[in-house]
């Protein structure tokens, strides 16, 4: 444990950094998915655009696709941006299909007796298929989550500082110890994320929940 | 009172559901548009709150056309219960009752304290209010569905085969409260059934349909059974195999008492003792 007590400031800087590169793509992708998961339960045409437009983005290996951004955005080669754009993209790739997903979900008749009731376009949307989508979103977005953690890592072959660092950095000074410590605070920090992703949904769907009693009489 | 003036509807497809379709409905009764699936039937009662347009031809509500009317503002004035209920599977039952006043910004506590007093009024227990709807049977979701049709105190309620879902004994029972209801409330009510027989039980007037939203007959449940306009109607009603025809036989040996019977002489009721103001009832 003796590199670990030696490098504790180092640790913490490169975990807080890489929970900083995961949270900014992992809400962005969740925020754009959404009108584009629900655009594909409008027409087919649409429908079949964002599931293989999602696949195909996903296929993209990401260290071309690092290589590439800076020559299509304006950044430089080195920049964090350029990571956190493509963890975004990979982000929206996934979640888009989950959102189609979680759109479709909802019952027809939920949505007509919304509308035949008097909910205006937007209350529906809001109020009735969003939260309804909201299962199917969570499932997504937690695959998500583990993912941008995963790839967060890669992101330091253009210079991100973050838990992969300690993965390299270990493997060429042979030190077994930084690993393990980069392998571990990974994995926790994947976990803590889902937990609190799990939180959040049960918290917003209090409908979902399937303790208390369910009594049913006539 | 609603009216249809030659109301047509062609629907993408081609399907003709309603064909120059002219009615009136008048106001504070209870019409009850019956046939089989497919006859427009339900078209005719979407097309009340435009949740289908008419192809040609006008629907008034009190003489203006509804065409002419905000949809969202239209639909939240006037009731509507649905088939499976149509509750919000996210939203509890006291949230559900206040659908519409919620949508219209009525303050939440103000909106679920009267969604609690019209839980007592379609008879549903107030511990109920903060379950979820698949909490509740089939029978307390129907209820649900009704008060939250009446929670913005509309003139109309539109009722789409509401009690279709549920089985016999528990439509009894709606039934029953709905017209109990109605005595109390004397909303305009258009109901769309395929049974005849819910028909009679719930109508101030019936029409019967053939397909293609063509009137077959329309009248009091009275008449329609004294004097069925033709064998399509007749058969509806069930008047062809004898459905309808009751036989009173005298019980001597039983203090005198005269027995309804139907027309293999099984017994279905006992002739009441008094009149009711409407010609003898039979007690069943």
């Amino acid at each position: 444990m003796t590199w670990t007590q030696n490098n504790l400031d180092l640790i913490v800087e490169l975990t807080l950094n890489h929970v900083r590169l995961s949270v900014i793509p992992i809400v962005v992708s969740f925020l754009l998915a959404i009108p584009l998961g629900w655009l594909a339960t409008r027409n087919s045409a649409l429908r079949t655009l964002v599931i293989t437009g999602g696949s195909l983005l996903y296929t993209i290996p990401s260290l071309p696709l690092f290589v590439i951004l800076p020559l299509v955005i304006p950044t430089r080669v080195l920049d964090e941006t350029n990571l956190i754009v493509a963890l975004i993209i990979y982000g929206v790739a996934l979640m888009s299909r989950s959102a189609a997903d979680g759109f479709a979900s909802v019952e027809r008749p939920t949505l007509d007796a919304s509308t035949a009731v008097g909910f205006s376009p937007a209350a529906r949307f809001f109020r009735v298929e969003l939260p309804l989508a909201g299962p199917v979103l969570l499932a997504g977005i937690r695959v998500v989550s583990v993912s941008t953690i995963a790839l967060v890592s890669v992101g330091i072959i253009i210079g991100s500082a973050n838990l992969g660092t300690l993965f390299l950095n270990g493997k060429q000074r042979g030190i077994l110890e930084e690993v393990v410590v980069g392998i571990v605070l990974s994995l926790l920090v994947a976990l803590v994320f889902d937990i609190i992703i799990v939180r959040l949904g049960r918290l917003l769907m209090p409908w979902t929940r399937k303790d208390g009693p369910v009594v049913v009489t006539r | 009172m609603i009216e249809f003036r030659s109301v047509s509807k062609e629907f993408p497809d081609g399907t003709v559901a309603v064909e120059d379709f002219t009615f009136m409905l008048p106001s504070h009764k209870t019409t009850v548009l019956v046939g089989s699936s497919g006859c427009g039937k339900t078209t005719l009662l979407r097309m009340v709150n435009r949740m289908v347009e008419p192809t040609s031809g006008q629907v008034l509500i009190d003489d203006v056309d509804v065409a002419t009317r905000d949809k969202v503002e239209l639909r939240r004035s006037i009731g509507y219960v649905l088939q499976a209920s149509g509750l919000l599977p996210h939203w509890r039952v006291v949230d559900n009752v206040a659908t519409v006043p919620l949508l219209e910004g009525t303050p939440a506590a103000q909106a679920r304290e009267e969604a609690l007093v019209l839980m007592d009024k379609v008879g549903l227990d107030r511990s109920l209010a903060n379950r979820y709807p698949r909490q509740l049977s089939g029978g307390q979701q129907q209820r649900v569905g009704v008060a939250r049709a009446l929670a913005s105190d509309p003139n109309i309620l539109l009722m789409d085969e509401p009690f279709g879902a549920v089985d016999p004994i528990v439509r009894a029972d709606l039934q029953v409260e709905l017209n109990r209801l109605q005595r109390e409330l004397g909303k305009t009510i258009v109901f769309v059934t395929h049974d005849i027989d819910e028909a009679f039980i719930l109508a101030d007037q019936v029409v019967i349909f053939r397909k293609g939203g063509v009137i077959a007959q329309a009248g009091t449940p009275a008449e329609i059974m004294a004097d069925p306009a033709d064998e399509f109607v007749a058969s509806f009603v069930g008047a062809d195999k004898g459905k309808r025809d009751l036989r009173l036989q005298r019980r001597a040996d039983d203090g005198g008492r005269t027995v309804v019977v139907d027309k293999d002489g099984r017994p279905i009721g006992v002739l009441s003792e008094h009149e009711d103001g409407q010609g003898a009832g039979a007690r069943t």
